[in-house]
């Protein structure tokens, strides 16, 4: 089952043509990764998917973005768009309130208000998050006094807190050690049985352990696109063989 | 001359240290200003405090300074600064706040390149103009819709809240604006709409900026003297909070009214007046400046 299909994406930011052409599948309950040099595009393209383009200005776009066979281009109210299609950002940003208060933010929002409920929603969403038993003890402190892998953590925790159906991940460990790194990877491997999950990465190792399909993007184009093992193993284009052989990039 | 006083010579004339010198005056000038108004607000003011006693001078309600004996009381103007500055907060404030939102995180541009001008000019209005539009705008108004002859406290806190608008609105707008763009888009990406994601994220986030910009603003409320001296009756009397439409007298009219005139011991009473309104507006200043470090503004 497929969750977002593209069908010829084009994305401008002012004359600059950042996507041309993008055509994919992107399946359910399964982890796909975008992944190419600075500037390829691999970026633009997830923030395509929950409509954060919105607000760099200059951005147009063509072509058609379905989620679950809707079209999410024009008209469609972005704010519930994006409570379906939760983001993780390449540096961790908590809020700087209360570990509690981040993680309720998102629920608040969509109002929900007994604190029965949020305090639920919160416990259940940082032990999905793997960050529970670190932080249940200082719910009530700032979330800026947490490591920089925690604080990703619970940046996780807060997108999953509105029960998004696909989580979309922006380099989420570029700015992470090794072993919160890992911590993430892990995560992110249980979370794909109730989520969507798509991730950008700059690290191709990264990819290969989690994800089950890879997108290789050049210069605003997918260059190759399909199941992860196939492709570090047998790329079919010349590019993506260069790419991931190290030559460029 | 010797070959040794040559080189010393030399050094001294050389630039960079002719520069450094010059700097060095220039920036102690300003230190040493404010160090020669303490000095001489205290030399001069603390006697007089001293000889009518600090406890009733503080907490006297009585200021007859013509009686024999003379009552140097200011606590009625204590409270006069008191009333007109939290009425200059409770009108300033909120549209200040809201004002630097605006300005920060919804203004189109093209609003935008006639509101700051706009906001710095009246940063720049000389206050005897401010007190010239009181004395024949809101003085009328005020008596005409509102009550009483017009030279109230509550005529001049809403002045003083229009003249600390322009200090709220720039601090507050650049706190508003320092806040991580990442704050605003992780609000935006929940699903949060602007609004929510401006006033219950980026807002809190900017809290420390802005409770520096309405401690600012204080200040300037409680150091206001000529708008203030124009509109607000100027009355020594003691007010309870609910008389906000008779006339009260702030500790800086009390000064400017009665210096002229007074000699001696009554003179050394405005000048004591002086040191309690210097020792306020410090308090203000240094909350001022561990916000500020706090905010790392």
């Amino acid at each position: 089952m497929n969750k977002f299909i593209l069908e010829g994406v084009n994305l401008w930011y002012g004359d600059f043509q950042a996507l041309k052409g993008i055509d994919m599948e992107i399946p359910a309950n399964k982890i796909t990764a975008f992944i190419g040099p600075s500037g390829c595009g691999k970026s633009t393209l997830i923030k395509s998917l929950n409509r954060m383009n919105d607000l760099i200005e200059g951005c147009k776009v063509s072509g058609n973005i379905l989620l679950d066979g809707e079209s999410i281009n024009g008209d469609t109210d972005v704010n519930a768009l994006r409570k379906r299609v939760g983001m993780v950002f390449q540096k961790p940003n908590p809020f700087p309130m209360s570990v509690f208060d981040n993680i309720a933010y998102g629920p608040r929002t969509h109002g929900v208000k007994s604190k029965l409920a949020l305090g639920e929603i919160v416990e259940r969403s940082l032990r999905d998050a793997a960050i529970w038993d670190e932080v249940k003890d200082r719910l009530k402190k700032s979330a800026l006094g947490l490591s920089g892998g925690q604080q990703q953590r619970l940046c996780i925790a807060r997108a999953l807190s509105v029960q998004p159906d696909v989580l979309l991940m922006d380099e989420p460990t570029s700015a992470l050690d090794p072993i919160s790194t890992a911590k993430i990877e892990e995560l992110v491997i249980t979370l794909k049985k109730h989520y969507t999950i798509v991730i950008v990465t700059h690290n191709m190792q990264q990819a290969t352990r989690i994800s089950n399909r890879t997108g290789f993007f050049l210069l605003g184009e997918l260059v190759e696109f399909g199941k992860t093992n196939k492709l570090f193993s047998l790329p079919k284009d010349k590019r993506t063989e260069d790419y991931i052989t190290g030559r460029f990039g | 001359m010797g070959r040794r006083t040559l080189v010393a010579w030399k050094k001294v004339c050389n630039r960079e240290f002719v520069a450094k010198v010059i700097f060095i005056v220039s920036a102690s000038a300003a230190v040493l200003a404010v160090g020669l108004i303490c000095v001489f607000l205290l030399v001069q003011g603390l006697p007089a405090m001293w000889d009518i006693g600090i406890v009733s001078f503080l907490t006297g309600t009585d200021w007859r300074p013509t009686w024999t004996p003379p009552l140097f009381g200011i606590l009625p103007m204590i409270l006069g600064s008191l009333y007109v500055t939290v009425g200059a907060v409770f009108f300033g404030v909120p549209v200040g706040i809201f004002a630097a939102v605006f300005m920060a995180r919804f203004c189109p541009p093209y609003l935008y390149k006639v509101l700051k001008p706009a906001v710095n000019l009246l940063a720049g209005i000389p206050s005897v103009v401010y007190g010239y539009f009181g004395m024949v705008v809101l003085v009328p108004f005020v008596r005409g819709h509102i009550g009483g002859n017009g030279n109230s406290i509550l005529t001049a806190s809403i002045l003083l809240g229009m003249m600390i608008l322009p200090t709220i609105i720039t601090i507050s707008e650049s706190a508003i604006r320092a806040v991580p763009e990442e704050i605003y888009e992780g609000a935006v990406a929940l699903g949060a709409s602007h609004e929510r994601a401006v006033f219950f994220t980026v807002l809190p986030a900017a809290k420390s900026g802005v409770f520096a910009a309405v401690i600012l603003g204080i200040g300037r409320a409680v150091g206001e003297t000529m708008a203030v001296r124009m509109v607000a009756g100027n009355q020594a009397v003691l007010r309870m909070p609910h008389e906000i439409l008779s006339g009260t007298r702030t500790l800086t009219a009390n000064v400017v009214i009665e210096l002229g005139y007074a000699a001696d011991e009554h003179r050394q009473a405005l000048i004591a007046t002086g040191v309690v309104l210097f020792v306020f507006i410090m308090g203000i200043n240094i909350a001022f400046s561990m916000l500020k470090k706090k905010d790392g503004l």
